[in-house]
This record gives structure tokens, sequence and C-alpha cells, in this order.
């Protein structure tokens, strides 16, 4: 079959083929049945990307709420038990039930599509790891409930999201709200296993024809990367769960001081998972910029394989710097210094993706829309974020920034500044993929100045609350401190924030039923996914595609300078 | 025009891929490893730092006959994965039989090393950290042989019922490849409690 | 448009953290990390300065980059074409991979200088010794050298050039972990339940230094503070020699019987002070002899005295948890009140020691501090005045 055989570029765009469930007959009750029962990788990806949705509203709304409690020093708004449990559960719930689920959403998605498969590896075992990662999520927040016991009032966890050792164990944390923490996670860390190995299984296994390693578009790579750091890091933290509960439940006493047990394994075992754990959040959000950045720049990413290595390259070091959040809690110095070591490591590899980024857009056509202005401010942000982390790494001075709100800004620069932007981004770039509609551009840009003032209102400013000596996790502070102003600017920039998702849930909710007609590839992409109907068949191809280079509909598009000819 | 068909003309020969039930079980044994791996450093960093007794010198003895018949069972099912794949399943049943036989052997082993650790020792999980370490690391081993044993009976009935054929020898490598891994990592535990342990 | 748009976004934000940063420098924060007083302070000072000024350059370096990018890679309108495909550049790739190798290399060396230093410092033979026990929610001091023992307000010599005098303090926890935090005198030191760690101060400024609990402990977290009194070498021995004295020795009369018995008894802390009274008075703790003196007459417990409230303090469950040096009150689940009155503040600094103030924690702790392990003792209201009336007798 020559490229003259081939359907015309034109033909994607008429290819469109509403899908079957709008077309389908049946009451509710059958809709949400096929919902509930569906093994479909789309369907699933969509169940956690709207699972994720809404604990994004709850955690969002528990941080309001720690922000108007620290809007005046001596404040009362909330208890002091109140304040921690809003924010052990603001954190627990943004990584755990938003970051994971959202993230795994998407791969479920795309993951598939862009290799060409016609589902995942193991369609049955990726609708157990949903169910059971949504149980995790209702069974951590039945708490509300059920924490305290028998008593008929229950109360959340309130040990903070690392959950230090031995304030969780019985005599320091009674009732059962520790309880309800710890298995939840564990529950989630059994559904976070079996996404990952499906998704490495799928990655490895279910490519097309012609879609050797070197031709895997770099979202499945980073995803693939991202699995294998769940399966070594996620682990340790159920294992550590695990220790917990037999100290709670069997009277172990791991963590249990008084008979011997140290606190500071505790944090290592958390640390081991939770320093990886950033790198399982935000290697997706660069999977998501990988695949937008060159599409609105109209070039081909900058440097394929080094953007391979040096995601792989993260992958692998990221396991080995876990005790630099640990610098203050009495290592040896040659400890220290260790961890400062490997901590400024990890900035090698993200500076040549960051300059592989910068690279892509240089001497493209860089098209400002929606999707791009995400990407583009995730790139000026994630450039502070990975600063400020070079200044944590720096062990000596970590001793004063270690616990504070320098800390506390650093890591939503990260979380928000560039997995949340991301994540968004992705969100106008896929939408039309998975429901047919394009999401409001008008309305995209408000949410995207509204963001980018409100994030910068807040998490600019959080820095110096940090460096005056505010520490994290205080429910309220002293007036004489010269924290107040600044962290009332924090408040309303929080608010703005808040203001901007009430924007995008609007969008998303009006453009399901008024959006404009996407067609198959409203945004001229190259990945297969933009090869098939929006939102696509269950069966995703109707012929299995064969490719030959990375970009398999650049090729198609422009059959007189395939990329397949220099590959 | 549901989609748009992509294909190439050239065809670099045979399209092969991992199979995904090896690459799956790959992925599982890495995530497992590193759960041991958290509770063996836990008990190698709370060797010592009891401040109540009994200590392991005291109170544990090397379960040789356990070990052999455990380690023995890797080689039992590897016979048993190659009667399957020439199709002889009589040969299959036999050795996959011995296996499960080992594994039990095994467990009750343990069972009676527990019985007297908790009978004669007063040693329970809430004793000290040693009990703790002790019983969630080789607990924790022994439900592996558990659920891997759990496997085999259900894999054992389909042999027996004639449901099992050469054609599924490619499922109970995946399976025997799980088996290996509980084998081994009673190697690490063994290695860890009874001989640096000790 | 939008491009412009996004340059003046970018100026105004690149003003906006200048104009910030200056607030920050010059606010009048006690709390601040750049206000140093003491020789590590200034060490984490001089290397925080370094690598801001590094980080600096590197982002003026690349947002400028990014800048130029999207303003001048811009589409331009009705252009359909699309750009030439580059797919990489060996050398372009190798350079951006080996220059921040070369500035890592440079920030780890200057930071293990600094980290080395700081942390293997060895200890002169004239440093003051401070053991620092976490409690949920207030601080332990114990100064080992001159047996006294304190709670949330610590207390140090100043060491100029000439008289170096630095504290090495070992830091421990009684219950969860805490951190100590003094931003102006040193970076944080967790303090771990079944561990000891070590940290070391010199202050160079006489004054008062605050700080709060660090690690996040319980529901009082944020009310654990800590309030760092940097003296002048006299005023310290003063206040050393006030703290010895115990109790009994400072209320007994003077050529009374009790009085010789309690000769010179230091504040040993509590443990020791049963001891002391035991073995000075010839007298089992629990006689009037130690307990003050005898039952009140009717009259007597109506009255609002610090002998009554000593006698109610003592007979009820506070003598449990707090020590009063030289009595029979020896608990050491709660700060060691021997001389209170010293202190400025109560409850680990939440609230200024005043009589109001005390009256109102003895009679709810809860009030002023939620989630206080010191429980409402439901006494009456004169017992309670009568507590205070003793406990501000606590010289």
């Amino acid at each position: 079959m020559g490229t003259d055989s081939m359907p015309a570029p034109q033909g994607i765009e008429t290819g469109l083929d509403r899908t079957q469930e709008l077309s389908r007959p049946g009451t509710y009750l059958e809709l949400v049945h096929s919902w509930i029962v569906t093994v479909d990788h789309k369907r699933l990806g969509i169940l956690y990307i709207c699972y994720a949705l809404v604990f994004l509203l709850v955690a969002g709304v528990e941080a309001l709420m720690i922000r108007i409690q620290l809007f005046y020093p001596h404040n009362d708004f909330v208890s002091p038990y109140t304040f921690n449990r809003l924010f052990t559960m603001h954190g627990t719930t943004m990584v755990f039930l938003v970051g994971m689920p959202i993230l795994f959403g998407f791969g479920n998605y795309l993951v598939p599509l862009m290799i060409g498969a016609r589902d995942m590896a193991f369609p049955r075992l990726n609708a157990f790891s949903f169910w059971i990662s949504a149980f995790a999520g209702l069974l951590l927040y039945y708490s509300f409930i059920g924490g305290v016991g028998l008593y008929g009032t229950g109360s959340a966890p309130d040990v903070a999201w690392f959950a230090y050792a031995p304030l969780t164990e019985r005599p320091f944390s009674p009732g059962h709200s520790t309880d309800y923490w710890a298995i939840a996670i564990l529950a989630n860390g059994i559904g976070s296993i079996g996404t990952a190995i499906n998704i490495i299984a799928t990655v490895f296994c279910m490519r097309c024809k012609g879609m050797t390693l070197s031709r895997i578009p770099l979202l499945p790579w980073l995803y693939a990367t991202v699995s294998f750091l769940v399966l070594v890091a996620v682990s340790p933290l159920t294992a550590a769960q695990a220790m917990l509960l037999i100290d709670r439940y069997l009277g172990g006493h791991f963590f249990d001081t008084q008979m011997g047990g140290s606190a500071i394994l505790w944090a290592h075992f958390f640390w081991i998972f939770g320093h990886p754990e950033v790198y399982v959040l935000v290697l997706p959000a660069f999977a998501f910029a990988n695949e937008i950045i060159p599409v609105f720049s109209r070039k081909a990413i900058f440097g394929y394989p080094a953007m391979v290595a040096a995601s792989v390259g993260i992958g692998f070091i990221s396991l080995g710097v876990w005790a630099h959040h640990m610098f203050t809690i009495g290592m040896t110095s040659f400890g220290n210094a260790f961890f400062t070591l490997s901590t400024m490591l990890v900035s090698i590899p993200t500076g040549i993706k960051t300059f592989n980024w910068l690279a892509t857009l240089w001497g493209g056509k860089i098209r400002f829309q929606t999707p791009m202005l995400f990407s583009i401010a995730f790139l000026f942000q994630w450039v502070i974020a990975g600063l400020t982390g070079i200044m944590l790494s720096v062990s000596a001075w970590n001793w004063q920034l270690h616990n504070s709100y320098f800390v506390v800004a650093h890591f939503h620069y990260v979380l928000v500044g560039a997995i949340v932007f991301m994540i968004f981004a992705a969100i106008y770039y896929w939408y039309p993929k998975m429901t047919g509609r394009m999401l409001d551009e008008r309305l995209g840009k408000l949410h995207f100045w509204l963001m980018v003032i409100g994030f910068h209102m807040t998490f600019d400013v959080m820095h110096f609350p940090g460096l005056l000596g505010m520490p994290r996790q205080i429910f309220t502070y002293e007036p004489d401190r010269g924290w107040t102003l600044l962290n009332q600017i924090v408040s309303v920039g929080g608010f703005i924030q808040g203001i901007a998702v009430l924007v995008l849930v609007y969008n998303l909710v009006h453009s399901y039923f008024r959006g404009v007609l996407a067609g198959p590839d409203p945004w001229d992409a190259w990945t297969l996914e933009w090869a098939t109907t929006s939102p696509p068949p269950a069966y995703n191809f109707v012929v299995d595609p064969v490719v030959a280079s990375r970009r398999p509909l650049w090729d198609l598009k422009h059959p007189e300078d395939p990329d397949s000819a220099f590959e | 025009m549901a989609t748009v068909p992509l294909q190439h003309a050239t065809q670099e020969g045979e399209w092969r891929l991992p199979s995904r039930g090896m690459v799956a079980m790959a992925g599982l044994i890495t995530a497992e490893s590193s759960i041991f791996l958290i509770f063996v450093v836990a008990y190698l960093y709370y060797l010592g730092r009891d401040v109540q007794g009994p200590t392991p010198r005291e109170v544990l003895e090397i379960p040789y006959f356990g070990t052999v018949c455990l380690l023995s069972s890797s080689g039992f099912i590897m016979l048993a994965e190659r009667a399957i794949e020439h199709g002889k399943i009589a040969a299959f049943r036999l050795w996959w039989g011995v296996t499960i036989l080992l594994a039990a052997i095994f467990l009750g082993d343990t069972g009676l090393e527990w019985r007297k650790l908790i009978v004669h020792d007063h040693l329970t999980i809430h004793t000290n950290l040693f009990g703790t370490c002790f019983y969630s690391l080789v607990g924790l081993h022994a439900s592996h042989v558990i659920v891997g044993m759990l496997m085999m009976l259900v894999t054992m009935v389909f042999a027996l019922t004639g449901h099992l054929r050469a054609e599924h020898s490619y499922r109970v490598k995946v399976l025997a490849l799980y088996w290996h891994f509980v084998d081994a990592v009673w190697v690490v535990v063994f290695t860890v409690v009874y001989v640096v342990g000790r | 448009m939008k491009s412009r748009a996004n340059l003046v976004r970018r100026w105004l934000f690149a003003a906006g953290v200048l104009l910030l940063s200056e607030c920050a420098w010059s606010a009048p924060s006690s709390t601040s990390i750049f206000s140093n007083k003491t020789t590590p302070a200034h060490q984490l000072n001089d290397l925080s300065m370094f690598v801001l000024g590094i980080t600096g350059l590197i982002y003026v370096g690349v947002s400028s980059l990014l800048l130029y990018a999207i303003v001048k890679f811009r589409a331009r309108k009705g252009d359909t074409t699309e750009p030439p495909q580059v797919f990489g550049s060996i050398q372009i790739e190798l350079s951006w991979t080996i220059i921040p190798i070369l500035i890592i290399v440079v920030l780890f060396l200057t930071t293990a200088r600094v980290l080395f230093s700081v942390q293997d410092a060895p200890k002169p033979k004239n440093a003051l010794d401070v053991i620092v026990v976490g409690h949920q929610f207030w601080w332990e001091f114990r100064y080992p050298q001159y047996n006294v023992v304190t709670a949330n307000e610590l207390h140090l010599p100043v060491s100029s050039k000439d008289a170096p005098r630095p504290a090495f303090m070992k830091l421990t926890s009684a219950d969860v972990m805490h951190s100590f935090w003094v931003p102006q005198l040193d970076g944080k030191t967790d303090v771990l339940p079944n561990r000891v760690n070590e940290m070391w101060i010199d202050p160079h400024e006489t004054g008062l230094y605050l700080g709060q609990c660090a690690q996040f402990c319980g529901p009082e977290h944020a009310k654990m503070l800590l309030r760092v009194y940097v003296d002048t070498p006299e005023q310290f021995k003063a206040w050393i020699a006030a703290q010895q004295r115990t109790q009994a020795e400072l209320t007994a009369v003077p050529g009374g019987p009790e009085g010789s018995a309690n000769e010179a008894a230091p504040n040993v802390g509590n443990e020791a002070g049963v001891v002391q009274a035991a073995a000075t008075s010839k007298a089992p703790p629990n006689s009037p002899t130690t307990r003050g003196n005898v039952t009140p007459s009717m009259g007597e417990q109506q009255q609002i005295s610090a002998r009554m409230g000593q006698y109610v303090f003592e007979h009820e469950a506070c003598i449990s948890c707090h020590t009063v040096a030289g009595t029979v009150a020896t608990g050491r689940y709660g700060p060691d009140l021997t001389h209170m009155m010293s202190r400025e503040t109560i409850a680990s600094g939440a609230v200024p020691l005043t009589k109001e103030n005390l009256l109102a924690w003895i009679n709810d702790p809860n009030q002023l501090k939620p989630g206080s392990l010191m429980p409402a003792m439901h006494l009456s209201e004169r017992q309670n005045e009568q507590i205070t009336a003793y406990l501000m007798t606590l010289k």
C-alpha cells in the first residue's frame, strides 16, 4: 500500500461518528449500570477523572477553610482539632484521591489509544483497581462519620499527611480516625499497584504493529516510568501501613518508642514512598507537556531520546533522595551530604527536560489556545519550583527552611503550578477527544487568567512567611511575627483560584451539552488517539493501526515529508 | 467513516511483543519485593534493640526440614512445567501434587514452630520488638505461601477434571514464576531471621 | 496581542516579587531567618545568599529565554504553513547537560563545607550543657552542670569573641516528635522520643529570641512556643543562682527549724527533689513538715492566702504532675513550677503570666489552650484563687 492510497488528511476531519452512548436507547438505570460494570479503558479513565474532580472540589473547600482560619492571627473560625483534620484530609485527599486518580485516569484513557491498542492489557484488573481506589476514597471520608468509634460522632484523621510516628500510635491517637487513614491508603495503594502493573503490561505488550520502543510517544513512555515508580515506591507505603495497623490492632511495637521502636524508621519508610510519589505525580504532568507543547508549537519534540532517558533517569534518581525530607531529624553529616548530592542530581535530567521544551518552542509557530496557555505558565512555574527545590536540597539551609511555609510554598508550586496547571491543560486538550465537543475558549481563557493571578498571589507570597519563621501545620499564629499581611494575601489568592476552578467546572458541564463539535482531530495533532473518532468507539480503531514513525498522523498529513523517512 | 485506517507498506518482518502475563507477574514481583524489603529492613534495624526478652538466640531453632521442603518444591514445579509443556498431564499432576504437598509441609512446620514459640517461650507479636518483627516477616512470607498454594490447588482441580491442556502451559508458567519468587524470598527471610538474626 | 499581555504580566510579576522580597527583608519580624545572631545561623545565612544568587541567575536566564521564544516564535495571522521540523542536536543537548553538572558540583561543595563545619564542630571545654525535652505541648530545659530545671523559657549566656560560651544542647522527647526552632539562633533540630539529637548555638547579642515547635505534634502544636533569653554573663549567673534555690529555702522563716534543715538544697529537678526533701528534713516526704505545716482551721480555709494555696495545691492532684522543689510536689509530667514567677509567660508562651491569666488557666486550661493535656481540676473558685495566690509566690 503506497502513500497515494492513504486517505487525504482532510478525511480525518469529516470522520465524525458521535458516540454510541448518545444514540443508544435505554433508561438511565441501564446507563448507570453500564458505567458500573464497564471494563472499557476509556470509560474507566473518565470515571477516574470525574472521581478525582469531585475530590478536587472537596479538598479545595478544605484548603479554603484553612485559609480563612489563617486570615487573622488568633482566629477561631475552626477549632485546633478541626484545623488539624482539615490539613490532614486536604493533603491526603489531594495526593491520593485527586493526583493519583486523575493521572491514572488520563493514563487509562490515553495510553492504549496512543499505542494503537484496543484496550488495556487487563481490562478487568483495570476495573478492579478503579473500584478499590474509589472504595478507599469513600472509606477515608467515612471517617468524618465513623472516625472516633462508638460514640456516635466521628472525626477525620488529624495526624498530618505524613503521619509521623509515634503520634499515630494508640496512646497518642485513640479512636479510629488513624485506622481509617491507614486502611484507606492501604486499599488505595493496592489499586495503584494494580493500575501500574496494567499500564506497564499495556505499554510493553499491546503496542500496534511498527511501534518499536523508540517510536512510543513520550506519554506512554513516561507512564511506564511512573508505573515502575509506583511499583517500587507505593509498595513500601503499603508495607508501612501494614506495620502501623499491626501496631494499632495487634499490639505490635514497630513504631512504639516506649518499647525500643523508632520514630525515624517510619519517617524513612514514609519518605521512601513520599519522594518518588512527587515524581509519580509530576511525570504525567511532564507527559502532557510533551504532547501539548509540540502540537501547539507545530514542531516535533526536541531531543526525543534525551527526553526518554531523562524521564527514566528522574525515575531512578528519585528512588535515592528520600531523606532530604529528614535533614533535621539528626542524620550524620555524611548522610546529610549524601542526600544533598543525590537530590541535586535530580535537577540535571529535570533541566534537560526544561531545555528541550524550550528548544521545542524555539523556531516554532506557537498557537496560544487554552491548553498551550496553561503549558506556558507551567514552564515558568516549573522553573521556579525546580529552583526552590535546589534551595531546599542545600541541607544546611534546609535546617532553616524545613517544615516552614517556604516548603509548603515550594511543593504547592510543584503540585499546583506544575501538575494542576498541566492537568488543566490536559483537560482542555483531550476533552474534545473524550466528549466529542470543544471546551469553550473564552471561558477557558477566563479560567486561565484567574488561575494564574490566584496562583501567584497565593504561592509566590507563601514563600515569605516561611522565610520569616512560620512553621507549617499551625492552626494559628502570633500577631507580633509580621506574618499577618502575607497570610491575608495568600488567602485572597486562594479564593481567586477557587473561583477559577468553578469556571472550569461550569465550562465542563456547559460544553458537554453546548460545545462546538470537535471532529476527530481538532488540534491538528500527530499521535494515534487523533486518528479515531471523538469520542472513540469501544474498540478504538476499526482497523489495527500500523505505524512507521513517532508521529503517524504527521506522516499521513505530510506524505511529501514524512518522519518515517528520517528513522 | 469511523476511523482513519493507518496502514504502512513497510512491514518489518514479524511483529513480536513480550507476553503480558509474564510482564505483569514481573511487575507484581517487583512490588512484592519492595514490600518484603521494608519488612526485612525493619527486622534488621531492630535486631538487638529490644528492651526486654526473649531474644532470637534464646528461642529460635533453625527450620532445616521446612526449608528443604520449600526449596525443593521449586525443582518439582519446574518438572511440572516441563511436563505440561509436552502435554504429559499425568506427570504434571504428579509433580504439581508433590509441590503442593511440600508447600503444605512447610506451612505445617512453620505452624509447629509458632506453637512452640507462643506456648513454650511466651513470645507473641505483643511481647517485644523481636516478636513484632518476627511474626510480621515470617507471617508475611507464610501468607504468600498460602496464596500460592491456593492458586496451585485451583490449577490442580482443573488438572484433575481434565480441563488443563498443553496450550495452557503458558499460564502455568506465570504461576510457577510466582512460586519461584516465594521460594527466593524464603532464602532471604531465612538468611535474615535464622542466620544473621540469631 | 496576547503575547504582549503575557509580557506585561511577566514584568508585573517580576516587579511584584521584587517588592515583596523587599517587604520580607525589611519586615519587622522577630523570627526572620535572615537576621541571625549566632555563628551557625550566620554560616547558614551566607550559604543561603550564595544559593539564592546562583538560582536567581538561573531563573533570570531561563525565563528570559522562554519569554523570548514565546514572543518571537508566536504564530502570525494567516500563516498556515508548518515550521521546519528539528528533532534534536547532540551538541546543544550535551551543553545543557554539562553546564548544570558543573553548577551542581559548585553548589554541593559549598554546602558540604558549611554542613560539616556546623554539624561536626568540636565542643569546647567551657560549653554550657542544656538538655531539651519536648513534651506535648511545652518545653523542659535542664542545665545538668547547675542542677537547674525550668520550662518554656530558655536562658543562655551571650558568647563573645573574647569569652566564648556556646551552648551545646541535647534534645529528646517525652512523647511524640517535636522540633526545636528559633530562626534567629539556628536551624531546626528535631526532638524525638527514644533518641538524643544534638545542636549548638553561640549567641552574639543579648535579647529575647522567639521560635516555636516546627514538627506537627498534636492539637496544640501551634501554641508550643519557644522563648530564648540571651543574657549577659552576669545576668545569667544571677539567674542560675536564683533558680538553684528551692522554695522551702525561700519561704523558710530565718532561724526556724525547716530553714536550717533545708540548707542550700539545689533545685535539682523533680526526682532529686524527693531525695532532697527526705534527706534534709529527716522526715518522710508526705509529712506535715514537707506539706506546708498542719491542717488549717475552718476560718483559715476561707482565706485567700498563699499559705492556703499551698495547702490546696499539695492536697489536690497538682503535685502528681508538677514539681515545686523543696516541697512534696514532685510530679514530672508537667512543667517545673519551682520558679514559675521568674518566667514571663505561661502555657508555653501562649499568654503572658498575669494573675488573671493564671486564674483562667487553673480554672480550665482548655479555655486558653484547647487540647492542653492539663485537665480542669473542677475546684471551687476560692480554691482556684488560693492556688493562684500560692503560685504567685513562687518567685
